[in-house]
Protein backbone atom coordinates (compact mmCIF):
# COMPACT_ATOMS: atom_id res chain seq x y z
CA UNK A 1 0.00 0.00 0.00
CA UNK A 2 1.73 3.42 -0.92
CA UNK A 3 1.41 6.26 1.50
CA UNK A 4 -1.10 7.75 -0.68
CA UNK A 5 -3.75 5.16 -0.03
CA UNK A 6 -2.84 5.03 3.76
CA UNK A 7 -3.28 8.46 4.22
CA UNK A 8 -7.06 7.91 2.56
CA UNK A 9 -7.63 5.01 4.82
CA UNK A 10 -6.85 6.91 7.81
CA UNK A 11 -9.06 9.63 6.58
CA UNK A 12 -11.81 7.26 6.35
CA UNK A 13 -11.56 5.90 9.70
CA UNK A 14 -11.19 9.28 11.15
CA UNK A 15 -14.32 10.17 9.84
CA UNK A 16 -16.43 7.22 10.70
CA UNK A 17 -14.68 7.63 13.84
CA UNK A 18 -16.23 10.90 14.24
CA UNK A 19 -19.29 10.71 12.70
CA UNK A 20 -22.66 8.91 13.21
CA UNK A 21 -23.77 6.19 11.24
CA UNK A 22 -26.30 6.80 8.23
CA UNK A 23 -29.63 5.78 9.76
CA UNK A 24 -28.74 7.92 12.96
CA UNK A 25 -27.92 10.73 10.54
CA UNK A 26 -31.31 9.75 8.79
CA UNK A 27 -33.31 9.83 12.19
CA UNK A 28 -31.64 12.58 13.74
CA UNK A 29 -32.48 14.62 10.53
CA UNK A 30 -36.15 13.64 9.99
CA UNK A 31 -36.55 14.35 13.65
CA UNK A 32 -35.80 18.04 13.72
CA UNK A 33 -37.79 18.27 10.40
CA UNK A 34 -40.81 17.02 12.08
CA UNK A 35 -40.16 19.38 15.22
CA UNK A 36 -39.86 22.35 12.88
CA UNK A 37 -42.62 20.97 10.55
CA UNK A 38 -45.18 21.13 13.73
CA UNK A 39 -44.06 24.28 15.17
CA UNK A 40 -43.17 26.30 11.87
CA UNK A 41 -43.82 25.23 8.74
CA UNK A 42 -47.50 23.61 8.91
CA UNK A 43 -48.39 27.17 10.90
CA UNK A 44 -46.77 28.99 7.85
CA UNK A 45 -48.37 27.29 5.03
CA UNK A 46 -51.87 27.56 6.92
CA UNK A 47 -52.00 31.55 7.39
CA UNK A 48 -51.67 30.87 3.20
CA UNK A 49 -54.12 28.41 3.12
CA UNK A 50 -56.69 29.96 5.34
CA UNK A 51 -56.42 33.18 3.30
CA UNK A 52 -57.02 31.81 0.10
CA UNK A 53 -59.74 29.34 1.32
CA UNK A 54 -62.56 31.10 -0.43
CA UNK A 55 -61.17 32.73 -3.74
CA UNK A 56 -58.47 35.30 -4.88
CA UNK A 57 -61.57 38.20 -5.08
CA UNK A 58 -62.89 37.74 -1.37
CA UNK A 59 -58.67 37.79 -0.53
CA UNK A 60 -58.39 41.42 -2.31
CA UNK A 61 -61.86 42.44 -1.06
CA UNK A 62 -60.77 41.97 2.62
CA UNK A 63 -57.53 44.26 1.89
CA UNK A 64 -59.13 46.67 -0.03
CA UNK A 65 -61.31 47.52 2.75
CA UNK A 66 -61.04 51.04 3.94
CA UNK A 67 -60.23 49.76 8.21
CA UNK A 68 -57.83 47.88 6.47
CA UNK A 69 -56.34 50.54 4.38
CA UNK A 70 -55.89 52.71 7.23
CA UNK A 71 -54.38 49.86 9.55
CA UNK A 72 -51.59 49.42 6.66
CA UNK A 73 -51.05 53.51 6.93
CA UNK A 74 -50.78 53.07 10.62
CA UNK A 75 -48.66 50.38 10.91
CA UNK A 76 -46.40 52.12 8.12
CA UNK A 77 -46.32 55.21 10.31
CA UNK A 78 -45.69 53.89 13.33
CA UNK A 79 -42.57 51.98 12.08
CA UNK A 80 -41.13 54.80 9.74
CA UNK A 81 -41.01 56.91 12.96
CA UNK A 82 -39.47 54.48 15.97
CA UNK A 83 -36.76 52.74 12.99
CA UNK A 84 -35.25 55.95 12.60
CA UNK A 85 -35.18 56.59 15.73
CA UNK A 86 -33.52 53.78 17.06
CA UNK A 87 -31.58 53.90 14.06
CA UNK A 88 -29.96 57.42 15.34
CA UNK A 89 -29.96 56.09 19.22
CA UNK A 90 -28.14 52.80 17.80
CA UNK A 91 -24.89 54.64 16.05
CA UNK A 92 -24.95 56.44 18.95
CA UNK A 93 -25.14 54.25 21.55
CA UNK A 94 -22.31 52.29 19.68
CA UNK A 95 -20.14 55.45 19.03
CA UNK A 96 -19.79 56.01 22.86
CA UNK A 97 -19.98 52.38 23.84
CA UNK A 98 -17.32 51.06 21.61
CA UNK A 99 -15.00 53.92 20.77
CA UNK A 100 -14.49 55.14 24.09
CA UNK A 101 -13.59 54.02 27.44
CA UNK A 102 -15.99 55.39 30.59
CA UNK A 103 -17.26 53.88 33.92
CA UNK A 104 -20.28 52.19 34.03
CA UNK A 105 -19.58 50.61 30.46
CA UNK A 106 -21.26 47.50 31.36
CA UNK A 107 -24.31 48.77 32.86
CA UNK A 108 -25.20 50.86 29.99
CA UNK A 109 -24.56 48.07 27.86
CA UNK A 110 -27.21 45.64 29.44
CA UNK A 111 -29.64 48.93 30.44
CA UNK A 112 -30.02 49.01 26.38
CA UNK A 113 -31.04 45.48 26.13
CA UNK A 114 -33.95 46.15 28.85
CA UNK A 115 -36.43 46.56 26.63
CA UNK A 116 -36.21 42.85 25.32
CA UNK A 117 -36.65 41.22 28.91
CA UNK A 118 -39.36 43.05 29.46
CA UNK A 119 -43.40 41.60 28.84
CA UNK A 120 -44.82 43.55 25.75
CA UNK A 121 -47.94 44.27 27.68
CA UNK A 122 -45.57 45.94 30.70
CA UNK A 123 -44.16 48.00 27.95
CA UNK A 124 -47.69 49.42 27.07
CA UNK A 125 -49.17 49.57 30.56
CA UNK A 126 -45.93 51.84 31.36
CA UNK A 127 -47.27 54.81 29.02
CA UNK A 128 -50.37 54.33 30.59
CA UNK A 129 -49.39 54.66 34.12
CA UNK A 130 -47.57 58.62 32.57
CA UNK A 131 -49.96 58.94 30.03
CA UNK A 132 -53.31 57.56 30.85
CA UNK A 133 -56.53 59.35 31.76
CA UNK A 134 -55.28 58.65 35.51
CA UNK A 135 -51.16 59.15 35.02
CA UNK A 136 -48.92 61.32 36.39
CA UNK A 137 -49.49 63.42 33.21
CA UNK A 138 -53.16 62.62 32.72
CA UNK A 139 -54.79 65.54 34.10
CA UNK A 140 -52.44 68.38 32.42
CA UNK A 141 -52.92 66.64 29.44
CA UNK A 142 -56.43 66.59 29.76
CA UNK A 143 -56.37 70.30 30.33
CA UNK A 144 -54.00 71.06 27.07
CA UNK A 145 -56.17 68.55 24.94
CA UNK A 146 -53.08 66.30 24.52
CA UNK A 147 -54.18 62.92 23.91
CA UNK A 148 -51.41 60.36 23.70
CA UNK A 149 -52.77 57.14 24.93
CA UNK A 150 -55.66 55.56 23.14
CA UNK A 151 -54.71 57.75 20.23
CA UNK A 152 -51.53 57.44 17.61
CA UNK A 153 -48.91 59.15 19.96
CA UNK A 154 -49.42 56.11 22.57
CA UNK A 155 -49.01 53.56 19.55
CA UNK A 156 -45.95 55.14 18.44
CA UNK A 157 -44.55 55.30 22.11
CA UNK A 158 -44.67 51.88 22.22
CA UNK A 159 -43.66 50.95 19.44
CA UNK A 160 -40.05 52.49 19.96
CA UNK A 161 -40.12 51.03 23.08
CA UNK A 162 -40.61 47.56 21.86
CA UNK A 163 -38.02 48.03 19.34
CA UNK A 164 -35.58 50.07 20.90
CA UNK A 165 -32.71 47.68 21.27
CA UNK A 166 -32.01 46.04 18.16
CA UNK A 167 -30.14 48.53 15.77
CA UNK A 168 -27.81 49.02 19.23
CA UNK A 169 -27.18 45.72 20.26
CA UNK A 170 -26.02 44.76 16.29
CA UNK A 171 -23.33 48.00 16.08
CA UNK A 172 -22.21 47.26 19.78
CA UNK A 173 -20.49 44.10 19.22
CA UNK A 174 -19.38 44.96 15.43
CA UNK A 175 -17.82 48.16 16.14
CA UNK A 176 -15.95 46.85 19.46
CA UNK A 177 -14.72 44.22 17.09
CA UNK A 178 -13.24 46.71 14.76
CA UNK A 179 -11.33 49.01 17.11
CA UNK A 180 -10.79 52.61 16.33
CA UNK A 181 -7.77 52.89 14.48
CA UNK A 182 -8.97 53.64 11.40
CA UNK A 183 -10.52 56.31 12.99
CA UNK A 184 -8.03 57.99 14.45
CA UNK A 185 -5.71 57.14 11.63
CA UNK A 186 -8.70 59.54 9.63
CA UNK A 187 -8.56 62.12 12.99
CA UNK A 188 -4.31 62.30 12.28
CA UNK A 189 -5.44 63.27 8.45
CA UNK A 190 -6.99 65.89 9.20
CA UNK A 191 -10.97 64.37 9.03
CA UNK A 192 -13.33 66.14 11.36
CA UNK A 193 -15.81 64.31 13.38
CA UNK A 194 -18.57 63.94 10.97
CA UNK A 195 -16.18 62.71 7.98
CA UNK A 196 -14.54 60.28 10.36
CA UNK A 197 -17.59 58.99 10.37
CA UNK A 198 -19.44 59.26 7.16
CA UNK A 199 -16.16 58.77 5.38
CA UNK A 200 -14.73 55.63 7.85
CA UNK A 201 -16.90 54.15 10.17
CA UNK A 202 -20.04 53.85 8.15
CA UNK A 203 -18.91 51.80 5.28
CA UNK A 204 -17.30 49.59 7.61
CA UNK A 205 -20.64 49.09 9.58
CA UNK A 206 -23.09 49.18 6.61
CA UNK A 207 -24.45 45.48 6.70
CA UNK A 208 -24.57 45.16 10.72
CA UNK A 209 -26.57 48.57 10.39
CA UNK A 210 -28.64 47.24 7.44
CA UNK A 211 -29.04 43.91 9.97
CA UNK A 212 -30.20 45.55 12.41
CA UNK A 213 -32.81 48.32 10.62
CA UNK A 214 -34.60 44.96 9.03
CA UNK A 215 -34.98 43.67 12.22
CA UNK A 216 -36.00 46.26 13.76
CA UNK A 217 -38.62 47.20 11.20
CA UNK A 218 -40.09 43.93 10.96
CA UNK A 219 -40.63 44.09 14.84
CA UNK A 220 -42.04 47.79 14.92
CA UNK A 221 -44.75 46.72 12.25
CA UNK A 222 -45.54 43.26 13.99
CA UNK A 223 -46.11 44.52 17.60
CA UNK A 224 -49.36 43.28 19.24
CA UNK A 225 -49.12 42.82 22.61
CA UNK A 226 -47.77 46.54 23.55
CA UNK A 227 -49.83 48.08 21.14
CA UNK A 228 -52.92 46.84 22.13
CA UNK A 229 -52.58 48.45 25.59
CA UNK A 230 -52.27 51.58 24.59
CA UNK A 231 -54.46 51.65 21.20
CA UNK A 232 -58.12 51.43 22.57
CA UNK A 233 -59.01 49.72 19.47
CA UNK A 234 -61.11 52.33 17.38
CA UNK A 235 -61.28 50.75 13.66
CA UNK A 236 -60.40 53.49 11.21
CA UNK A 237 -58.56 55.49 13.97
CA UNK A 238 -56.09 53.71 16.42
CA UNK A 239 -55.97 49.87 14.45
CA UNK A 240 -52.53 48.60 13.18
CA UNK A 241 -52.61 45.81 11.28
CA UNK A 242 -52.16 42.98 14.13
CA UNK A 243 -54.65 44.74 16.34
CA UNK A 244 -56.98 44.72 12.91
CA UNK A 245 -56.13 40.86 12.35
CA UNK A 246 -57.71 39.79 16.16
CA UNK A 247 -60.30 41.89 15.50
CA UNK A 248 -61.65 40.67 12.30
CA UNK A 249 -60.92 36.84 13.71
CA UNK A 250 -62.84 38.19 17.01
CA UNK A 251 -65.96 38.80 15.16
CA UNK A 252 -65.02 35.14 13.79
CA UNK A 253 -64.47 36.69 10.16
CA UNK A 254 -61.80 34.19 9.90
CA UNK A 255 -60.69 33.84 6.08
CA UNK A 256 -60.63 38.08 6.73
CA UNK A 257 -58.21 37.62 9.48
CA UNK A 258 -55.94 35.62 7.70
CA UNK A 259 -56.27 37.45 4.34
CA UNK A 260 -54.73 40.41 6.74
CA UNK A 261 -52.70 38.28 8.53
CA UNK A 262 -50.75 36.97 5.02
CA UNK A 263 -49.86 40.14 4.53
CA UNK A 264 -47.75 40.50 7.49
CA UNK A 265 -46.80 36.45 6.75
CA UNK A 266 -45.63 37.94 3.61
CA UNK A 267 -43.67 40.86 4.88
CA UNK A 268 -42.01 38.43 7.54
CA UNK A 269 -40.83 36.07 4.60
CA UNK A 270 -39.30 39.21 2.97
CA UNK A 271 -37.68 39.89 6.25
CA UNK A 272 -36.17 37.08 6.45
CA UNK A 273 -34.84 36.95 3.03
CA UNK A 274 -33.16 40.23 3.70
CA UNK A 275 -31.70 39.09 6.45
CA UNK A 276 -30.03 35.78 4.63
CA UNK A 277 -28.42 38.23 1.91
CA UNK A 278 -27.49 40.83 4.39
CA UNK A 279 -25.65 38.16 6.26
CA UNK A 280 -24.06 36.50 3.37
CA UNK A 281 -22.98 40.03 2.37
CA UNK A 282 -21.18 40.84 5.51
CA UNK A 283 -19.57 37.24 5.78
CA UNK A 284 -18.11 38.23 2.22
CA UNK A 285 -17.55 41.55 3.11
CA UNK A 286 -15.71 40.96 6.04
CA UNK A 287 -13.59 37.91 4.20
CA UNK A 288 -11.99 40.89 2.18
CA UNK A 289 -11.64 43.21 5.00
CA UNK A 290 -8.38 43.17 6.57
CA UNK A 291 -10.02 43.81 10.04
CA UNK A 292 -10.27 41.08 12.26
CA UNK A 293 -13.67 39.06 12.63
CA UNK A 294 -16.77 40.53 14.22
CA UNK A 295 -17.75 38.07 17.13
CA UNK A 296 -21.20 36.57 16.54
CA UNK A 297 -23.96 38.28 18.80
CA UNK B 1 -13.84 68.18 30.48
CA UNK B 2 -15.82 65.15 31.43
CA UNK B 3 -15.75 64.44 34.53
CA UNK B 4 -16.41 60.32 34.43
CA UNK B 5 -15.04 59.65 30.77
CA UNK B 6 -11.45 57.57 31.09
CA UNK B 7 -10.71 59.30 27.28
CA UNK B 8 -8.42 55.97 26.06
CA UNK B 9 -8.37 57.66 23.05
CA UNK B 10 -8.75 61.36 20.77
CA UNK B 11 -11.94 60.64 18.67
CA UNK B 12 -14.61 63.53 18.88
CA UNK B 13 -17.99 62.97 19.89
CA UNK B 14 -18.07 61.36 22.98
CA UNK B 15 -20.30 63.79 24.88
CA UNK B 16 -22.35 64.51 22.12
CA UNK B 17 -23.03 60.62 21.69
CA UNK B 18 -22.97 59.58 25.55
CA UNK B 19 -25.33 62.51 26.19
CA UNK B 20 -27.91 61.86 23.53
CA UNK B 21 -28.10 58.45 24.35
CA UNK B 22 -28.39 58.56 28.25
CA UNK B 23 -31.11 61.51 27.61
CA UNK B 24 -33.16 59.10 24.72
CA UNK B 25 -32.42 56.07 27.35
CA UNK B 26 -33.48 57.44 30.56
CA UNK B 27 -36.97 59.38 28.40
CA UNK B 28 -37.99 56.12 26.97
CA UNK B 29 -37.16 52.90 29.11
CA UNK B 30 -35.67 54.20 32.25
CA UNK B 31 -38.46 56.84 33.34
CA UNK B 32 -40.94 55.06 32.01
CA UNK B 33 -40.49 51.51 33.96
CA UNK B 34 -39.36 53.37 37.14
CA UNK B 35 -43.40 54.70 36.87
CA UNK B 36 -44.17 50.96 37.76
CA UNK B 37 -42.45 50.94 40.54
CA UNK B 38 -43.35 54.42 42.54
CA UNK B 39 -47.15 53.53 41.28
CA UNK B 40 -47.02 50.41 42.97
CA UNK B 41 -44.93 52.13 46.32
CA UNK B 42 -47.87 54.01 46.15
CA UNK B 43 -49.95 50.75 47.90
CA UNK B 44 -49.24 48.71 51.60
CA UNK B 45 -47.18 45.98 51.95
CA UNK B 46 -49.93 44.07 53.16
CA UNK B 47 -52.13 45.60 50.19
CA UNK B 48 -49.66 44.59 47.82
CA UNK B 49 -48.90 41.49 49.33
CA UNK B 50 -52.60 40.88 49.12
CA UNK B 51 -52.66 41.83 45.83
CA UNK B 52 -49.90 39.94 43.69
CA UNK B 53 -50.86 36.65 46.14
CA UNK B 54 -54.39 36.24 45.06
CA UNK B 55 -55.83 32.94 44.18
CA UNK B 56 -56.00 33.54 40.83
CA UNK B 57 -52.90 35.64 40.09
CA UNK B 58 -50.91 32.73 42.03
CA UNK B 59 -52.50 30.01 39.11
CA UNK B 60 -51.51 32.40 36.54
CA UNK B 61 -48.04 32.60 37.66
CA UNK B 62 -47.86 28.73 37.70
CA UNK B 63 -49.40 28.14 34.91
CA UNK B 64 -46.91 31.41 33.13
CA UNK B 65 -44.23 30.09 34.71
CA UNK B 66 -44.73 26.21 34.63
CA UNK B 67 -45.31 26.05 31.08
CA UNK B 68 -42.56 28.87 30.07
CA UNK B 69 -40.13 25.66 31.69
CA UNK B 70 -41.72 22.97 29.89
CA UNK B 71 -41.47 25.20 26.73
CA UNK B 72 -37.98 26.17 27.47
CA UNK B 73 -36.94 22.55 27.65
CA UNK B 74 -38.45 21.43 24.50
CA UNK B 75 -36.72 24.28 23.21
CA UNK B 76 -33.31 23.12 24.47
CA UNK B 77 -33.42 19.39 23.70
CA UNK B 78 -35.22 20.33 20.11
CA UNK B 79 -33.29 23.50 19.48
CA UNK B 80 -30.07 21.46 20.50
CA UNK B 81 -30.88 18.38 17.77
CA UNK B 82 -31.96 21.38 15.16
CA UNK B 83 -28.40 23.09 15.53
CA UNK B 84 -26.54 19.74 15.33
CA UNK B 85 -28.30 18.88 12.32
CA UNK B 86 -27.98 22.69 10.13
CA UNK B 87 -23.94 22.02 11.33
CA UNK B 88 -23.32 18.29 10.80
CA UNK B 89 -25.45 17.18 8.01
CA UNK B 90 -25.85 17.64 4.71
CA UNK B 91 -29.92 17.37 3.32
CA UNK B 92 -31.62 18.81 0.52
CA UNK B 93 -33.00 22.47 1.18
CA UNK B 94 -30.99 23.10 4.53
CA UNK B 95 -30.22 26.67 3.29
CA UNK B 96 -33.93 27.18 3.27
CA UNK B 97 -34.82 25.27 6.43
CA UNK B 98 -31.81 27.24 8.05
CA UNK B 99 -33.30 31.09 7.50
CA UNK B 100 -36.73 29.91 8.45
CA UNK B 101 -35.63 28.81 11.66
CA UNK B 102 -35.92 32.64 12.76
CA UNK B 103 -39.54 32.77 11.14
CA UNK B 104 -40.79 33.81 15.45
CA UNK B 105 -38.58 36.60 15.53
CA UNK B 106 -40.17 37.99 12.08
CA UNK B 107 -43.38 36.52 12.15
CA UNK B 108 -45.52 39.10 14.17
CA UNK B 109 -47.17 37.29 16.75
CA UNK B 110 -50.77 37.98 16.90
CA UNK B 111 -50.23 36.00 13.14
CA UNK B 112 -48.53 33.37 14.68
CA UNK B 113 -51.37 33.00 17.09
CA UNK B 114 -54.41 32.70 14.92
CA UNK B 115 -51.74 30.21 12.47
CA UNK B 116 -51.33 27.83 15.48
CA UNK B 117 -54.63 27.84 16.51
CA UNK B 118 -55.98 27.04 13.19
CA UNK B 119 -53.33 24.25 13.12
CA UNK B 120 -53.97 22.98 16.62
CA UNK B 121 -58.00 23.17 16.66
CA UNK B 122 -60.23 19.88 17.00
CA UNK B 123 -60.78 20.09 13.28
CA UNK B 124 -57.14 21.76 12.51
CA UNK B 125 -54.55 20.05 9.98
CA UNK B 126 -52.36 18.99 13.71
CA UNK B 127 -54.72 18.66 16.02
CA UNK B 128 -57.47 16.49 14.50
CA UNK B 129 -54.95 13.72 15.22
CA UNK B 130 -54.46 14.69 18.77
CA UNK B 131 -58.31 14.91 19.23
CA UNK B 132 -58.22 11.53 17.63
CA UNK B 133 -56.43 10.18 20.46
CA UNK B 134 -58.78 12.33 23.28
CA UNK B 135 -56.47 14.84 23.33
CA UNK B 136 -57.27 18.88 23.21
CA UNK B 137 -54.78 20.88 22.05
CA UNK B 138 -56.09 24.60 21.48
CA UNK B 139 -58.40 25.97 23.97
CA UNK B 140 -56.19 24.44 27.06
CA UNK B 141 -52.46 25.11 28.68
CA UNK B 142 -51.00 22.28 25.96
CA UNK B 143 -52.49 24.96 23.56
CA UNK B 144 -50.22 27.33 25.68
CA UNK B 145 -47.02 25.16 25.75
CA UNK B 146 -47.38 24.83 21.55
CA UNK B 147 -47.10 28.89 21.28
CA UNK B 148 -44.53 29.31 24.02
CA UNK B 149 -42.53 26.82 22.07
CA UNK B 150 -42.91 28.37 18.59
CA UNK B 151 -42.15 32.12 20.34
CA UNK B 152 -39.08 30.71 21.79
CA UNK B 153 -37.66 28.15 19.10
CA UNK B 154 -34.97 30.04 17.47
CA UNK B 155 -32.86 30.99 20.89
CA UNK B 156 -31.97 27.56 21.52
CA UNK B 157 -30.67 27.25 17.78
CA UNK B 158 -29.20 30.47 17.13
CA UNK B 159 -26.61 30.88 20.10
CA UNK B 160 -25.89 27.38 19.89
CA UNK B 161 -25.30 26.69 16.51
CA UNK B 162 -22.06 29.14 16.14
CA UNK B 163 -20.22 27.21 18.95
CA UNK B 164 -21.12 23.77 17.46
CA UNK B 165 -19.31 25.38 14.36
CA UNK B 166 -16.32 26.31 16.25
CA UNK B 167 -15.98 23.31 18.04
CA UNK B 168 -12.84 21.42 16.81
CA UNK B 169 -12.52 18.31 14.76
CA UNK B 170 -9.08 17.20 16.23
CA UNK B 171 -10.77 16.92 19.96
CA UNK B 172 -13.52 14.08 18.56
CA UNK B 173 -10.67 12.90 16.74
CA UNK B 174 -8.56 12.88 20.20
CA UNK B 175 -11.81 11.11 21.54
CA UNK B 176 -12.28 8.82 18.99
CA UNK B 177 -8.55 7.82 19.39
CA UNK B 178 -8.68 7.18 22.88
CA UNK B 179 -11.70 4.90 22.55
CA UNK B 180 -14.33 6.83 23.07
CA UNK B 181 -17.76 5.93 21.47
CA UNK B 182 -19.78 8.77 19.46
CA UNK B 183 -22.44 8.68 22.66
CA UNK B 184 -19.35 9.07 25.35
CA UNK B 185 -17.78 11.90 23.04
CA UNK B 186 -20.88 14.11 22.50
CA UNK B 187 -21.38 13.77 26.77
CA UNK B 188 -18.11 14.57 27.82
CA UNK B 189 -16.46 16.53 25.18
CA UNK B 190 -19.02 18.45 22.89
CA UNK B 191 -21.66 19.06 25.76
CA UNK B 192 -19.03 20.97 27.95
CA UNK B 193 -17.92 22.83 25.09
CA UNK B 194 -21.61 24.11 24.18
CA UNK B 195 -23.15 23.87 27.49
CA UNK B 196 -22.76 27.80 28.85
CA UNK B 197 -24.68 28.69 24.68
CA UNK B 198 -27.13 26.04 25.49
CA UNK B 199 -28.15 27.56 29.04
CA UNK B 200 -28.02 30.89 27.69
CA UNK B 201 -30.56 30.03 24.69
CA UNK B 202 -32.94 27.85 27.27
CA UNK B 203 -32.80 31.12 29.96
CA UNK B 204 -33.95 33.77 26.60
CA UNK B 205 -36.53 31.52 25.26
CA UNK B 206 -37.77 31.12 28.69
CA UNK B 207 -37.74 34.71 29.60
CA UNK B 208 -39.55 35.47 25.99
CA UNK B 209 -42.13 32.58 26.93
CA UNK B 210 -43.10 34.43 30.20
CA UNK B 211 -43.66 37.91 29.25
CA UNK B 212 -45.52 36.58 25.65
CA UNK B 213 -48.92 38.03 25.13
CA UNK B 214 -49.61 38.09 21.47
CA UNK B 215 -49.37 34.56 19.96
CA UNK B 216 -50.58 32.93 23.38
CA UNK B 217 -54.18 34.96 23.99
CA UNK B 218 -55.25 32.93 20.93
CA UNK B 219 -54.84 29.40 21.47
CA UNK B 220 -55.32 29.91 25.45
CA UNK B 221 -58.79 29.80 25.82
CA UNK B 222 -58.08 32.34 28.76
CA UNK B 223 -60.45 30.93 31.65
CA UNK B 224 -59.08 32.56 35.18
CA UNK B 225 -57.38 29.57 37.42
CA UNK B 226 -57.18 27.80 34.65
CA UNK B 227 -55.33 29.06 30.97
CA UNK B 228 -54.86 32.69 32.07
CA UNK B 229 -51.14 33.67 31.80
CA UNK B 230 -49.63 36.98 34.02
CA UNK B 231 -49.69 39.29 31.20
CA UNK B 232 -53.55 38.64 30.36
CA UNK B 233 -54.85 39.16 34.02
CA UNK B 234 -52.48 42.32 33.98
CA UNK B 235 -54.68 43.32 31.14
CA UNK B 236 -57.96 42.36 32.61
CA UNK B 237 -57.09 44.38 35.92
CA UNK B 238 -56.33 47.24 33.70
CA UNK B 239 -59.88 46.71 31.64
CA UNK B 240 -61.60 46.88 35.03
CA UNK B 241 -59.76 50.27 35.41
CA UNK B 242 -57.86 48.65 38.31
CA UNK B 243 -54.32 50.26 37.79
CA UNK B 244 -53.15 49.60 40.75
CA UNK B 245 -52.98 45.63 40.76
CA UNK B 246 -51.94 45.70 37.48
CA UNK B 247 -48.70 47.66 38.25
CA UNK B 248 -48.45 45.63 41.26
CA UNK B 249 -48.26 42.06 39.43
CA UNK B 250 -46.15 44.13 36.57
CA UNK B 251 -43.88 44.51 39.13
CA UNK B 252 -43.51 41.33 40.55
CA UNK B 253 -42.88 40.63 36.72
CA UNK B 254 -40.06 43.06 36.04
CA UNK B 255 -38.20 41.83 38.88
CA UNK B 256 -38.24 38.50 37.87
CA UNK B 257 -37.21 39.70 34.18
CA UNK B 258 -34.51 41.55 36.10
CA UNK B 259 -33.14 38.55 37.40
CA UNK B 260 -33.32 36.94 34.83
CA UNK B 261 -31.48 39.40 32.36
CA UNK B 262 -28.70 39.81 34.85
CA UNK B 263 -28.75 35.84 34.77
CA UNK B 264 -28.35 35.77 30.65
CA UNK B 265 -25.48 38.08 31.34
CA UNK B 266 -23.11 36.06 33.77
CA UNK B 267 -23.87 32.65 31.10
CA UNK B 268 -22.82 35.12 28.19
CA UNK B 269 -19.97 35.82 30.21
CA UNK B 270 -19.33 32.43 30.73
CA UNK B 271 -20.13 31.72 27.00
CA UNK B 272 -17.47 33.94 25.89
CA UNK B 273 -14.88 32.89 28.72
CA UNK B 274 -15.13 29.43 27.25
CA UNK B 275 -15.03 30.01 23.42
CA UNK B 276 -12.04 32.58 23.65
CA UNK B 277 -10.10 29.37 26.01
Amino acid sequence: MNATATLALNRTIAATATSETAWVRATLTAVALIFLGLFLFVPLFAVFYEALKKGASFYFAALSEPDAWSAIKLTGLAALISVPLNLVFGVAAAWAIAKFEFRGKQLLTTLIDLPFSVSPVIAGLIYVLLFGAQGWFGPWMQAHDIKIIFAVPGIVLATIFITFPFVARELIPLMQAQGAEEEEAAQVLGANGWQIFFRVTLPNIKWGLLYGVILCNARAMGEFGAVSVVSGHIRGQTNTLPLHVEILYNEYNFTAAFAVASVLALLALVTLVLKTWVESRSKEYKRTDPLPEAPQP
Amino acid sequence: MNLFARRSDVLPGFNLALGFTLLYLSLIVLIPLSAVFIKTASLTWEAFWTTVTGSRVLASYRLSFGASLIAAVLNATFGLLVAWVLVRYEFPGKRLVDALVDLPFALPTAVAGIALTAVYAENGWIGQWFAAVGVKVAFTPLGILVAMTFIGLPFVVRTVQPVLEDIEHELEEAAACLGADRLQTFRRVILPAIAPALATGFALAFARAVGEYGSIIFIAGNMPMVSEITPLLIIAKLEQYDYVGATAIASVMLVFSFVLLLLVNLLQGWSQRRRAG
